[in-house]
């Protein structure tokens, strides 16, 4: 299977170099972390896209969602949407594009930062989440920082002046393998903050939550409705299915 | 049968007397609906036909409305169904309909397909209609493999990439059908453009004539039942089987309760799972195509991985591709390779019992094995269960002659 795949990417012309591995660090007690967001709570999501407005937007677009459709699901009043929201030189029937061109993102980051219309049906709220817990400081990264939710990212923490700064607690263990050789293994332990940020570490959290809320919205604009006309639906059937099992008994009392 | 329309509706005067003496419609009715007799024993297993058909139709309606917003082009078709899902009113749902479709057809289908092995539907004088069905189910394959291409997801992308290069490993000219196929020397717009007409024109039509020929092949050898006995074999004096009931009424008001039920489920998937937990829609799928990243692990959607596990039980990739495909074309065979003297499981002795018990749960296991990645424990496993998928049919003629069947009933069993 493999030398299919590989055979496939070479008659694509791809450049095997460049395939990409999402690679992660360390497992551990973080990947168990949970969003715990909800897409009903429209408070949650009127802060989240504050939050996305003033903290991504900037270098991430969410190409798909326009900002009147986004205003009028999360009842944001036009004025709000105005002052607040709206980038300079976009329009209220604009989708919400980034100011930062692709080829200046590949230029200082080596790589054009994603939209991220899609990132939570792609990864998982709680891949996000995570993701936006875990970075750490290390000096061997371009930036400054690492992250444990993908290893070697070329994002900096754009989150610090809220979260601080945190150092990775590894612990090494000796370990042998199946062959007899022995390897080191390094354990998560956890995190810990060197570099107080402006809010605390509950707050971070709640921070964190509602962007990732609301960018579980922007993934799939009608779940709220999807769900609750799913309920609707649903009562119906129950009511249709039963009065078709009486006519079905009524019709069948014949049949010896 | 020979009477005129004129003395089959002989109180109806007006439109529906104009109409029968242009168009047979109440002779229709009478020799396929209110006139054909099916047996009464029908259990739950026999509304998977009805409900296959029904699935069909919401493909065909849903699909027609994606087509309306749908770009098959490699620049446009993942925004495009984005655009659906965003802007299209009732976009979401269509889209879902179609999605969620595709994977209730295949669980309608399977069960349909397994109620024949239970009750021996396949055999004589019910071949044809057998093999109908499986030209069916081949036709279905290839519907929903190219449909899946369409979103041009990044799943979509390597899946196609990975299916259409099998067609590589036939000899000598292998490379250059897979080329032909393609359109391109990769996976590209020619590809999803093709795919497109494919999907939307040429398979469907297809598989429309397909049940067509199905229940024609079905109104003629009359529907085989849990017993597997010919109702056709007892007759009253009106020369109706007395095992039987007309379709219409008695199957058309039961056939209503199990859409029902069906729906209840459908819907329950379509409104609160519709990706249901990345099965029926998956994650790498919500990132468009690129040539440049290949998802971590590639395996098709679940209805396919069973056969996918047996292309990956050999390291030969050539006899790999050719045990998936014996895997189906084994299925064609199986009226000529059951040599029961009864039809139905009910009466097969313990050895068929335990082979279709085995074949059931290796199916099971191989789809859920084909979504693992091929390593250690699960390549030992897929191996194990795909020598149990081949033995049902190899040794059938051996079992199925081998042991005491018990006599069936002469009528067949019902409990009002």
């Amino acid at each position: 299977m493999r030398k299919l795949i590989m055979a496939s990417v070479a008659l694509a012309g791809a450049l095997c170099m460049s395939v990409s591995q999402a690679a992660s660090g360390p497992a551990g007690e973080w990947t168990k972390w949970q969003a715990g967001n909800d897409v009903t709570n429209t408070a949650s999501l009127q802060r989240g896209a504050g939050n996305f407005m003033g903290y991504c937007a900037g270098c991430h677009s969410l190409k798909y969602m326009r900002y009147s459709r986004m205003a009028e699901d999360l009842s944001i009043p036009r004025e709000q949407l105005d002052k607040f929201l709206l980038l300079p030189g976009s329009k209220t029937s604009d989708y919400i594009t980034t100011p930062m061109m692709a080829a200046d993102g590949e230029a200082w980051f080596g790589k054009a930062p994603p939209d991220l219309s899609l990132i939570t049906r792609a990864k998982g709220s709680d891949y996000v989440y995570q993701f936006l817990k875990t970075f750490y400081l290390d000096a061997k990264a371009t930036t400054g920082t690492n992250n444990l939710a993908l290893a070697g990212t070329s994002m900096p923490h754009v989150l610090s002046s809220l979260q601080g700064l945190q150092e990775l607690k590894l612990r090494t263990e000796e370990k042998t393998l199946d062959d007899g050789s022995m390897v080191t293994e390094s354990i998560y332990e956890g995190f810990e903050l060197v570099v107080p940020g402006q809010l605390s570490s509950d707050e971070y959290d709640a921070f964190l939550r509602d962007t990732v809320n609301f960018l579980e919205y922007v993934g799939e604009p009608y779940k709220a409705k999807r769900i609750s006309l799913g309920i609707w639906v649903t009562l119906f059937l129950l009511v249709f299915t039963g009065l078709a099992y009486l006519m079905k008994r009524e019709y069948w009392r014949d049949v010896e | 049968m020979a009477a005129s329309p004129d003395s089959v509706t002989p109180n109806k005067g007006g439109f529906r007397t104009w109409l029968n003496k242009r168009l047979p419609v109440d002779e229709f009715m009478e020799s396929q609906l209110t006139g054909y007799f099916a047996p009464k024993n029908f259990n739950i297993w026999y509304f998977f036909g009805s409900l296959a058909l029904m699935v069909f139709v919401i493909q065909i309606l849903s699909g027609i409305f994606l087509t309306m917003h749908y770009k098959p082009s490699e620049a446009m078709a993942f925004d495009s169904v984005e655009y659906i899902m965003r802007e299209v009113e009732w976009g979401w749902l269509i889209r879902y309909m179609h999605s969620t479709g595709a994977s209730f057809f295949f669980i309608v289908v399977y069960l349909h397909m397994f109620r024949a092995l239970m009750y021996g539907s396949y055999r004589e004088p019910r071949e044809l209609l057998w093999i109908f069905g499986m030209l069916l189910y081949l036709a279905l394959m290839a519907e929903a493999f190219m449909g899946y291409v369409l979103p041009w997801g990044n799943m979509s992308y390597w899946g196609a990439q990975v299916i259409v290069n099998l067609f590589g490993t036939i000899p000598a000219i292998g490379p250059a059908i897979v080329e032909w196929i393609r359109g391109d020397y990769g996976i590209a717009d020619s590809t999803l453009n093709r795919f497109f007409a494919l999907h939307v024109i040429a398979v469907p039509f297809a598989i429309a004539f397909l049940v067509l020929m199905h229940l024609v092949a079905l109104r003629q050898t009359g529907s085989n039942n849990p017993d597997g006995i010919e109702i056709k074999a007892k007759l009253n004096e009106q020369g109706k089987p007395v095992d039987g009931i007309p379709f219409h009424p008695y199957y058309t008001v039961k056939d209503v309760v199990g859409v029902g039920v069906f729906l209840l489920f459908f819907c329950g998937v379509l409104f609160f799972v519709p990706t249901f937990g990345g099965l029926f829609l998956e994650k790498p799928n919500f990132e468009p195509a690129n040539a440049l990243s290949t998802p971590d692990h590639i395996a098709p959607v679940w209805y396919f991985t069973a056969f996918y596990a047996m292309l990956r039980a050999v390291p030969d990739q050539q006899m790999g591709a050719l045990l998936m495909l014996l895997a189906i074309v084994v299925l064609f065979f199986l009226p000529w390779l059951d040599k029961s003297p009864v039809k139905s499981i009910r009466y097969k002795g313990w050895m068929s019992k335990l082979a279709l018990t085995l074949f059931a749960i290796s199916f099971v296991v191989l789809s859920y094995l084909g979504l693992q990645p091929a390593e250690g424990i699960y390549v030992v496993l897929t191996r194990i269960f795909t020598a149990l998928y081949f033995a049902f049919f190899i040794l059938m003629p051996v079992y199925t002659k081998l042991e005491t069947c018990q006599a069936p009933p002469e009528r067949v069993t019902y409990h009002a």
